[in-house]
């Protein structure tokens, strides 16, 4: 067993943000996980601009934003940072059980912040009828694809919700060259930010498909096509109104559910609607000790707020150390 | 003519109206702050974006290195500007705020990584 005085879970824009400030407030022996090669988070596939208009005063893309954060936790000796690292289970102890390549570890930490962010709704939450042929992603793998990996995971794409990250996925298929057919909206205002329809969908005239739902997805191995009907504003369908898309890619972008199973598991109260801990107070959670800061707290719509309310979980788990000492 | 748009410049999104004369701004409301007012006749007389993308690297820990224009270029410019990001290929380590094309298609503007990639 290891023996921790802080252990933050989670190398993204949150758990920088909050070992970051935990060691400004006096912290030190402080230990960062990520499950990931590298820390940045998502943010290293946000590969667009609009991140850091708040915190720095300048427009950066994700990774810019991060490698500001990962050079100031590298200078920062207290901070270690543990790499190709997952946390397998946590108890209420605040033990953690720890995996990494060739090892497998308990750690027990006095204080835990947990910034774990979240996780993409998938196609069995939207109630989607149909097939289960290939070519249907979540916008945020699909991100992942063309951004890190470089491949192209489609050529006639719709997108199905309009989240940000949809609107922004849209964009980036059409500059590489893909055909975006639609995004398909049940709602009768987009999801995402005024700014993500403007730069992402009217720019480059992307049809856009508001009071519409997805009803079938068509295809045996590959997706063939979709069906979509409109909707009235109570999201009832409006009969006589189906039609079809013939495309090879469904990209799914319907919102985020904030990711809190470890902490569940621990006994920490959760609200199962939000699936974030109830609380009455920023960052806090029923177990006294364990943190949540980022979007594994609530979703937030920008990094800069992330960051703003993980300096201030850093600082908590510096007082809470500090009173028990 | 009244013109409407919605400001990209910060997540607000201010929706924007110009009122033009023979092609002339001679109004512009609904911006809370100067970046709309510069944005909206930008739009006017000449839209310009940032393009963001990833080239291929060779031989490098990362396949794919994040770019972008380090100045906005013309709209209409995008699709040129990805064309000769797709033939880019990166072989030595970079860092983010690096060079990787000199003043490309001639826009003044250089494409530049934006993340550290070392060997």
């Amino acid at each position: 067993m290891i023996e921790k005085k802080l252990v933050i879970v989670g190398g993204g824009p949150a758990g920088m943000a909050a070992a970051i400030s935990a060691y400004e407030h006096g912290v030190s022996d402080i230990l960062l996980i990520d499950r990931e090669p590298y820390l940045g988070g998502i943010l290293n596939q946000c590969i667009h601009t609009g991140f850091g208009l708040k915190y720095f005063k300048e427009t950066l893309t994700g990774p810019e934003y991060a490698g500001r954060f990962i050079k100031k936790i590298k200078d920062i000796s207290q901070i270690e940072v543990s790499l190709n690292t997952f946390v397998a289970s946590l108890n209420k102890n605040k033990t953690l059980t720890v995996l990494k390549p060739g090892l497998l570890v308990e750690i027990k930490p006095e204080a835990l912040i947990m910034a774990t962010g979240c996780r993409e709704k998938t196609r069995e939450m939207m109630h989607i009828a149909g097939t289960r042929p290939a070519g249907i992603f979540s916008a945020g793998l699909a991100q992942k694809l063309i951004n890190i990996e470089g491949l192209i995971p489609g050529r006639e794409v719709v997108i199905i919700g309009s989240g940000d990250i949809g609107l922004i996925m849209a964009r980036r298929f059409t500059l590489e060259g893909a055909k975006v057919k639609a995004v398909i909206e049940i709602r009768q205002k987009s999801r995402g930010l005024a700014r993500n329809i403007a730069q992402c969908i009217e720019d480059f005239n992307i049809p856009i498909f508001f009071n519409h739902k997805i009803l079938r997805i068509f295809g045996r191995d590959r997706v063939e096509k979709i069906s979509v009907c409109k909707v009235d504003n109570n999201l009832n369908i409006i009969p006589d109104t189906t039609f079809e898309i013939a495309c090879d890619t469904a990209v799914l972008s319907a919102g985020l559910i904030p990711e809190n199973e470890l902490i569940e598991m621990a006994g920490v109260e959760i609200d199962k609607k939000t699936n974030t801990p109830v609380t009455n107070e920023l960052n806090k959670t029923s177990i006294l000790g364990i943190f949540v800061c980022g979007n594994s707290f609530k979703i937030y719509d920008i990094v800069d707020s992330v960051t703003e309310d993980s300096f201030i979980a850093g600082q908590q788990a510096a007082e809470y150390l500090g009173r028990l000492r | 003519m009244i013109k409407k748009m919605t400001c990209i410049e910060c997540p607000k999104g201010c929706l924007i109206k110009i009122t033009l004369e023979n092609l002339q701004i001679v109004k512009i409301d609904g911006n809370i702050c100067i970046k709309g007012k510069t944005y909206a006749g930008s739009e006017i007389n000449n839209p310009l974006r940032i393009v963001t993308s990833s080239v291929l690297a060779l031989g490098l820990p990362l396949k794919m290195i994040p770019v972008r224009t380090d100045k906005p270029v013309s709209k209409d410019k995008i699709f040129e500007v990805m064309s000769l990001i797709k033939k880019v290929r990166v072989t030595k380590p970079v860092y983010a705020g690096d060079i990787i094309v000199t003043n490309i298609l001639q826009s003044g503007a250089n494409l530049i990584a934006t993340r550290d990639v070392p060997a």
